[in-house]
């Protein structure tokens, strides 16, 4: 079956995962659904891939995400969609004129959809809130975000000249004869003083998230195929990585933020492991500060001890070890696909690393994070 | 498999009304080609189904038959009468074209048509409403029987047209009448003037058809139709106008023109016939009817029309030639350049997965974009686009060539590079795989040295632009199994091209033919002869472009390239390759491509005098006799199987003056012993090079 992660669906593409399967050319026959766990809705198809062969329902799962924010629309408000419908409802000529008449220049006002996507209706604060939240609590200051974001742009940088993404970055052509082979929202001349004199995005004028030290918002697709041992032996296939554990947490929405340290203890847990065991990890970067704000609660006994209820601080996460080749900073966060792709880049740079050992994480809007425990074969 | 639900579901689709399986009762008579049935409204359905043959053709013995049909339609005392077709692909292709073949006697095909007409005459008089069910194809003669009914049904994918004029004549069973009365009658003669075809939507804006519905309705629709409840759009104002002689002289007037620049009336009578016949009769439909049966005599027996017939005859032939049975689904090209990206493209176009490789992505970006263009340009609906991009896959890393049923090699003219690819690919092919060349000069022997399975080694030599040149020569050497071959030859049926069989030899057949015509055409250059006046021979003999213009076209440094090949590879004498064409290369005037070559070239076209000499026919015969010359020897050396085979080849692949039947006819009928004659003359005056072959004493009478 073919799952695909998709928080944008538009509605000419109604369940993308189906539309998708068949311009692959899967055939008719191939049964697709969508999900949408939010920023979680990559890492989500992936999970639901991995219980169905493991529950033995499928053997070879397409599992992907997907969005296109370029593409959000504009939408109209619920008292222009009132009108709209009263007009098209009104059956005489007296109806007609009145449903003309209640219309007001206010409803030519789009709502962009964008801008609601990303805001939490629950606590009503924006994502970008969420991170000055966690970045408060946990002390981080905007210098520090800064320079995460530098470090993270640096990064990226160095591994795309690096070749770092060959055979995991597929190149896209448009119709037009326009080629696409690089992910273009990386800075590499990026510093902390030109950081420095961008303006707080989300909460002026003393927030600390800026534009900069931000996610971007941006377009992104990626694809992994799931298969179960018979799949392998069938097929002939050389798999790359076994998937052995997964756990979804939830939290204040508020401070989604922290949702990876939630998720990601719980996997530790399970498989009795530390921090250092963890050989690299895949963090999405939503926001530089909501990065540190995980790695400082990590390290914050009170935080390890009250809410994960471990015996003290967990640990200093290896800065070195994790989101080797940049984030989501450079790259960008297609909302429905940053958890497939951090799984998949996880993979790539273990494999090139030799490593064996990977967790890929997120946070998720709406108070919520998603890990994937992953070992290299 | 799902695929399997609508397979079985779909011979349920087509609406045959009473014909169906477990409809209506039983048949009103017996014919060989026609059923009828009564359906349970009281309506005839008269279905046509020709017997031994996928598609609905009108000959004497089908219009015999019909006759017999409607005098039981006239004595049923139906409330009407629907004429549909039973075969899948579409309702009449037109007139057999068998029984135009060698009509020599206008007075003979007159009697014939007469008794067609009758038929036709008495369908378009029935008393009852006639409605004819029109889905695919509805050319022709299939057009005018449909024109004969009262009203018109059709289907999405309906089709109608009048492609009389592409054989030299124009419609012979009453349809120049019946379709001026019709529609308006400029759309009308323009139809029948460049035989294009217009699609449901469009033939109903026209008025041709009085509906467009899906075969779920079409009970529905006749239902209306017989019950008088289709509101038809009638042109009736222009239609009643053009009545007018003097409104009919002013427009055909300007009529003559367009059809003679793109066709001279002297070599396509055809067009000027119509114009005639409608400008002098167009206001009386009986004595227009007469007319256009004695115009159409007189138009069938003439060589242009019998030529054009045999060219539609040796296109069928070729047809033929891919006939065999191939299931592969997957296409992988390697090198998008002009070519490989144009095939690919095609090919995806045509249903087929196409995985296509480059070492760079540039190409295969511009390869993307231009098959965007092209399906833009000839696509009716917008997913057709959508689906034929989705099928052209650009493969960075040439992982297609793993489950490839069919590998094209499209890259450049170097063996060594050749060589290096295959050895790259033919490990990860499948061993059932095609692995088929492009090249059109590296002999194919040497290019199965090496090769672990040589027989599966094939040229499949295409023509640019690919998507407009439908014949591509079918390369073989003495190492290639012939399943291999045939299974190319059935790829090509399935991409809708012509395989020309050809044995590996420099220049092939095609390019070899044509390069004498493009050298001698230098040597007149250097002689002084101005380029347009040149060009103006080759044009005025009937090719569709002249030597120079076709050279810049080309490409000079490709014209060079290949004459060198030849010149090295053939016994042949040629001309020698002038030194200021090689400086010409050298400086990068390389013809269209560089905006200059022996023409100067704006916007995509060349800059020409408009006061030039006329060429002599001496210039005429200097640069198609050549020709001839190599069709001869190819003939003679068994390169390529028979005369029909080079004519065919010929005409498809550089458009030789179809109107003289191929360069291997245009010799018979010209007279073998007299170009012989001309060619000694030559060698004598102009050069060794045009001693004529030992293959035209060998030319069976």
């Amino acid at each position: 079956m073919v799952i695909l992660g998709c928080v944008s669906v538009i509605a000419d593409e109604m369940n993308p995962a189906r539309i998708a399967a068949l311009r692959l050319g899967m055939g008719e026959a191939m049964p697709a659904f969508t999900v949408q766990i939010n920023c979680g809705s990559g890492m989500q198809s992936i999970d639901t891939g991995f219980r169905y062969i493991q529950e033995g329902i499928a053997d070879l799962v397409l599992a992907g995400g997907a969005d296109s924010l370029s593409h959000s629309p504009l939408v109209y408000s619920r008292r222009a969609v009132e009108w709209f419908a009263a007009l098209a409802g009104a059956r005489s000529l007296g109806a007609r004129l009145k449903a003309i008449a209640s219309w007001r220049p206010s409803m030519l006002k789009p709502i962009i959809g964008l801008e609601r996507g990303l805001t939490d209706p629950i606590v009503e604060l924006n994502m970008g809130q969420t991170a000055e939240v966690v970045a408060h609590v946990f002390n981080i200051s905007r210098r520090d975000a800064d320079q995460f974001a530098v470090e993270s742009q640096l990064k990226l940088a160095r591994a795309q000249k690096d070749g770092h993404f060959a055979g995991e970055l597929e190149p896209a052509f448009d119709r037009n004869g326009k080629t696409y082979d690089f992910d273009d929202g990386v800075r590499p001349d990026s510093s902390v003083e030109s950081l420095a004199k961008l303006k707080p995005a989300f909460e002026r004028p003393w927030g600390k998230v800026t534009p900069g030290n931000s996610s971007q918002i941006t377009d992104g697709a990626s694809w992994v195929i799931l298969a179960s041992e018979a799949a392998v032996q069938k097929y002939g296939l050389t798999p790359r990585a076994v998937i052995v554990d997964s756990h979804w947490s939830a939290l204040d929405p508020s401070i989604m933020g922290l949702g990876p340290v939630l998720c990601s203890t719980a996997l530790l847990k399970r498989h009795g492991l530390t921090l250092d065991e963890i050989d690299l990890w895949e963090l999405n970067e939503a926001f530089a500060a909501q990065v540190l704000a995980c790695l400082a609660a990590w390290a914050d006994p009170v935080f390890c001890r009250d809410v994960l209820h471990l015996d003290g601080a967990a640990g200093v996460l290896d800065r070195g070890k994790l989101n080797v080749d940049g984030g989501a900073i450079g790259l960008g966060h297609p909302v429905g696909a940053s958890g497939n792709r951090i799984v998949l880049h996880l993979i790539n740079a273990m494999k090139r690393l030799g490593l064996k050992r990977g967790i890929a994480t997120e946070c998720i809007g709406g108070g919520q994070g998603g890990a994937m425990l992953i070992e290299a074969v | 498999m799902a695929q399997q639900v609508w397979k079985t579901l779909e011979p349920r689709n087509l609406e045959l009304g009473p014909h169906a399986p477990d409809g209506g009762e039983g048949e009103l008579g017996s014919w060989k080609h026609w059923k009828l049935r009564r359906d349970e409204d009281g309506i005839l359905w008269l279905l046509f189904d020709k017997a031994g043959s996928s598609a609905n053709t009108l000959s004497q013995e089908v219009l015999t038959e019909l006759d017999d049909v409607l005098s039981k339609v006239e004595q049923a005392g139906a409330k009407g009468l629907v004429l549909r077709s039973a075969k899948p692909a579409g309702f009449i292709a037109g007139a057999d074209i068998g029984e135009l073949r060698d009509a020599k006697n206008a007075t003979d095909i007159e009697g014939r048509l007469a008794r067609a007409h009758a038929v036709v005459d008495r369908l378009d008089q029935l008393r009852l409403p006639t409605v004819a069910v029109i889905h695919g194809y509805c050319l022709g003669g299939g057009l005018e029987i449909a024109l004969a009914c009262d009203y018109r049904i059709a289907t999405d994918d309906a089709s109608l047209g009048f492609p009389e004029v592409l054989l030299g004549l124009h419609p012979g069973l009453g349809g120049t009448v019946r379709s001026i009365r019709l529609v308006n009658p400029i759309e009308a003669m323009s139809m029948m003037l460049t035989g294009r075809t217009a699609r449901a939507r469009r033939a109903k804006a026209l008025g041709l058809v009085d509906a467009v519905t899906q075969e779920r309705h079409v009970r529905g629709a006749v239902k209306a139709a017989v019950a008088g409840e289709l509101k038809a759009r009638r042109s009736n104002l222009l239609v009643s106008l053009f009545r007018f002689g003097p409104a009919r002289a002013l427009v055909a007037k300007r009529m003559r023109t367009q059809a003679a620049a793109k066709a001279p009336p002297a070599q396509y009578p055809a067009p000027s016939a119509l114009i005639d016949l409608w400008e002098k009769h167009g206001g009386d439909a009986k004595a227009m009817q007469r007319a256009e049966v004695s115009s159409f005599a007189q138009l069938v027996v003439g060589s242009t029309a019998q030529n054009l017939i045999r060219v539609f005859n040796l296109r069928e032939k070729l047809k033929s030639l891919a006939d065999g049975k191939w299931d592969g689904k997957r296409v992988h090209v390697i090198g998008a350049g002009a070519m490989g990206g144009d095939i690919a493209a095609w090919c995806a176009w045509r249903g087929f997965t196409v995985t296509l490789a480059d070492m760079k992505a540039e190409p295969l970006a511009s390869a993307v974009g231009r098959a965007a263009k092209l399906y833009d340009k000839i696509a009716h609906r917008r997913i057709d686009v959508r689906d034929a991009l989705d099928r052209l896959i650009p493969d960075v890393r040439g992982e297609g060539v793993r489950s490839a049923d069919l590998v094209i090699e499209a890259v450049p003219e170097v063996l060594d590079l050749k060589r290096k690819v295959y050895a790259g690919i033919e490990p990860r092919m499948r061993a059932d795989a095609i692995l088929a060349t492009n090249t059109s000069s590296i002999p194919l022997d040497q290019l199965s040295e090496g090769l672990r399975r040589p027989q599966r080694l094939i040229g499949l030599h295409f023509f640019n632009p690919v998507s407009r040149m439908q014949l591509v020569e079918v390369i073989s050497h003495p190492k290639a199994a012939p399943e291999v071959l045939a299974a190319g030859r059935a790829f090509l049926g399935r991409i809708d091209r012509l395989p020309a069989p050809v044995k590996s030899a420099p220049g092939f057949l095609v390019n070899r033919a044509l390069t004498p015509y493009l050298l001698e055409a230098m040597v007149l250059f250097n002689e002084g002869v101005k380029p347009e006046t040149i060009d103006a021979a080759a044009v005025g003999f009937g090719m569709p472009v002249g030597p120079i213009e076709l050279a810049d076209e080309v490409g000079l440094d490709i014209c060079m390239h290949v004459a060198e090949t030849l010149k090295a590879g053939l016994e042949r004498k040629m001309p020698d390759i002038p030194n200021w064409l090689r400086e010409k290369v050298e400086k990068g005037e390389l013809g269209r491509k560089t905006g200059k070559g022996l023409y100067e070239w704006k916007d995509g076209k060349p800059v020409k005098a408009t006061e030039v000499a006329t060429p002599t026919g001496e210039m005429t015969n200097r640069l198609i006799l050549p020709m001839l010359d190599v069709c001869v020897a190819c003939l003679r050396e068994g390169i390529v199987a028979d005369e029909d085979t080079i004519d065919g080849a010929m005409i498809f692949a550089t458009g030789f003056a179809p109107f003289r039947g191929g360069p291997m006819h245009y010799a018979r009928q010209h007279g073998v012993a007299d170009i012989c004659a001309t060619l000694v003359r030559f060698s004598q005056r102009y050069g060794e090079r045009f001693f004529p072959d030992a293959g035209w004493n060998k030319l069976t009478p």
